[in-house]
């Protein structure tokens, strides 16, 4: 067991360090894809060797060293394929003395950052940018992430080299966005680091374990964003959104994987160091006046984890917050769920009359979500043959096999009640 | 999202008029083509899997009998098309499933044209439940 909590106490400092390697390495060489590679190959050196021969005094130091001469190794043999004679004609290196690099050199720590808003650049699609952001500045190996996603290494492997391709070919510059755009780059990192933790909010209980870590790897990484933004309100709402969301995730599935709806849950069975830390940052956040797309969902979420019961949830109170949050974003997934707290405050009739609203807009046309929504007011209206067609319509409609299980149980108990 | 791609071919002229009875070269042509494609899938990261199917001569149906051991039927002559392969594909959108699989069905067929093929698309489920 001490073996192995040091291998993983090592596993965690490797991946906290490779990003700040990767800037190291970027710094001195430029070449993003190459750099990258090399500073793989010294993180996967490290965790053979460390284990074994103990962590070096200067850990990060020791990674820097090891892919810088990776680096170099690889530059001079391609630049040996290609210009051999030419170089030899001038004997000289053209990149420096590779072992001059100080391992002492001081962090910038806004290396992380720099190297987030890379690998989440616009002109990735939103897989390419997860597969790098993972690689890159989470230091997950290919085959970790390909084995998150359910795809072959080699899929996965093409998927991150391609996407390195379009960094490169955008010519995206080693550095801070211009303040102009920052806020936008932001946005879309934000954004990346959100998906990522929806990958892992499975819920599956054993089987899925590596897409479970995917959650803990996304909270990971808005923290080190947190740490580097402290004053950013939509950052530190994203972390509190991930936070008071995951503190649910004992409860939120039964012994055999099923779904187990919010107000079902075992509420005991929360994680309640993570809600306490959510409710704090989005409080602090709140209080500084500043409102945004994560911040708002991270108030809601809390204002559920701070009702002991179902019954005691301060919809009222779910409702205003939704109210601000469907002034600032037209997203249709946001006007669904205000018409549930809706229901609960007002009640479900007018709530369907918003859902029929959100319907005739047509954006939600293909979204099972939709009919979920409706067959759950329909129930609470007493309406219960028109919900148990929309429950099996939206059965029929979601790719999720957890929720396909739970839409058909909601029809089957309505099916079978007894009379 | 990830994706089945389900190539059917017709039964009928299977065994007489099937790819057995092409040209060596068209055959040749139709089989660097499905290669070429699963090149260009692994290339793009998203293919998950690919396989071809043995012939409908020897599939058969099974159920369970009674006592739980397999009982087994068929082939079946008169089906009109067999599975003659499937893609999984990991792709961003469903455009993008429908597009792998237009370049699927325009294979090269005896003539060397398109076969148009029908492909069957059919979303694969996962096990990522909804968001609260």
């Amino acid at each position: 067991m001490n073996r192995n909590s040091a291998a993983t106490g090592i596993e965690y400092l490797l991946r906290d360090l490779a990003p700040q390697v990767l800037g190291a390495v970027m710094r001195r060489f430029g070449d993003f894809a190459a750099a990258e590679d090399a500073v793989q190959e010294a993180l996967i050196a490290a965790a053979l060797q460390w284990p074994r021969e103990g962590t070096p005094d200067n850990p990060r130091g020791w990674l820097i060293h090891v892919a810088a001469r990776r680096m170099t190794d690889q530059v001079r043999s391609d630049v040996a394929r290609r210009e051999r004679e030419a170089l030899l004609a001038r004997q000289e290196w053209p990149f420096g003395d590779p072992e001059a690099i100080e391992p002492e050199s001081p962090i910038d720590e806004d290396d992380t950052l720099v190297l987030l808003f890379m690998c989440c650049h616009p002109a990735l699609t939103p897989s390419s940018a997860i597969a790098l952001t993972l690689r890159a500045v989470g230091g997950l190996a290919t085959a970790e992430i390909a084995n998150a996603f359910l795809v072959p290494e080699a899929t996965m492997a093409q998927r991150i080299s391609r996407a390195k391709q379009t960094v490169k070919t955008s010519s995206v510059p080693f550095e801070m966005p211009a303040e102009s755009e920052r806020a936008e780059r932001l946005a879309s990192v934000l954004h990346v680091l959100y998906l990522i933790f929806n990958e892992g909010y499975t819920a599956s209980a054993g089987n899925d374990l590596h897409r479970a870590d995917l959650s803990n790897e996304a909270i990971r990484l808005t923290r080190a964003v947190r740490a580097l933004l402290p004053r950013d309100g939509e950052v530190a709402g994203l972390l509190a959104l991930m936070l008071l969301t995951d503190a649910r995730r004992p409860a939120r599935t039964g012994e055999s994987g099923e779904l187990i709806p919010l107000e079902k849950q075992d509420r005991s069975l929360w994680n309640r160091d993570a809600i306490a830390e959510g409710i704090a940052l989005v409080t602090h956040t709140l209080s500084k006046g500043t409102i945004g797309f994560y911040s708002l969902q991270a108030a809601i979420a809390a204002v559920h984890d701070e009702a002991e019961r179902a019954e005691e949830t301060d919809w009222p109170q779910i409702l205003a917050l939704y109210d601000v949050l469907k002034r600032i974003t037209d997203n249709p997934m946001i006007a669904l769920n205000r018409a549930i707290a809706s229901a609960m405050v007002h009640g479900p009739k007018s709530a369907l009359e918003l859902v029929d609203a959100i319907a005739t807009e047509g954006r939600l046309a293909s979204s099972h979500r939709l009919d979920a929504v409706r067959a759950h007011l329909l129930e609470l209206d007493g309406q219960h043959a028109a919900a148990i067609t929309h429950y099996l319509a939206a059965a029929a409609r979601t790719a999720s096999i957890p929720e396909r299980d739970y839409l058909t149980t909601q029809a089957a108990r309505l099916g079978h009640r007894p009379m | 999202m990830k994706y089945m791609l389900m190539m059917h071919a017709p039964k009928q002229g299977w065994t007489n008029a099937g790819i057995g009875t092409w040209p060596p070269e068209r055959i040749k042509a139709h089989i660097d083509y499905m290669v070429d494609l699963n090149k260009q899938l692994r290339a793009s990261g998203e293919l998950v899997d690919a396989q071809g199917l043995a012939g409908p001569e020897e599939a058969k149906s099974v159920r369970s009998r009674k006592d739980g051991a397999p009982d087994t039927d068929g082939p079946f002559a008169e089906a009109k098309e067999f599975l003659a392969g499937f893609w999984i594909v990991d792709v961003d959108d469903t455009s993008r499933a429908y597009q792998i699989a237009a370049i699927a069905s325009s294979a090269p067929g005896k003539d060397g044209a398109p076969l148009h093929l029908p492909i069957e698309v059919r979303q694969v489920m996962s096990a990522c439940s909804i968001q609260e």
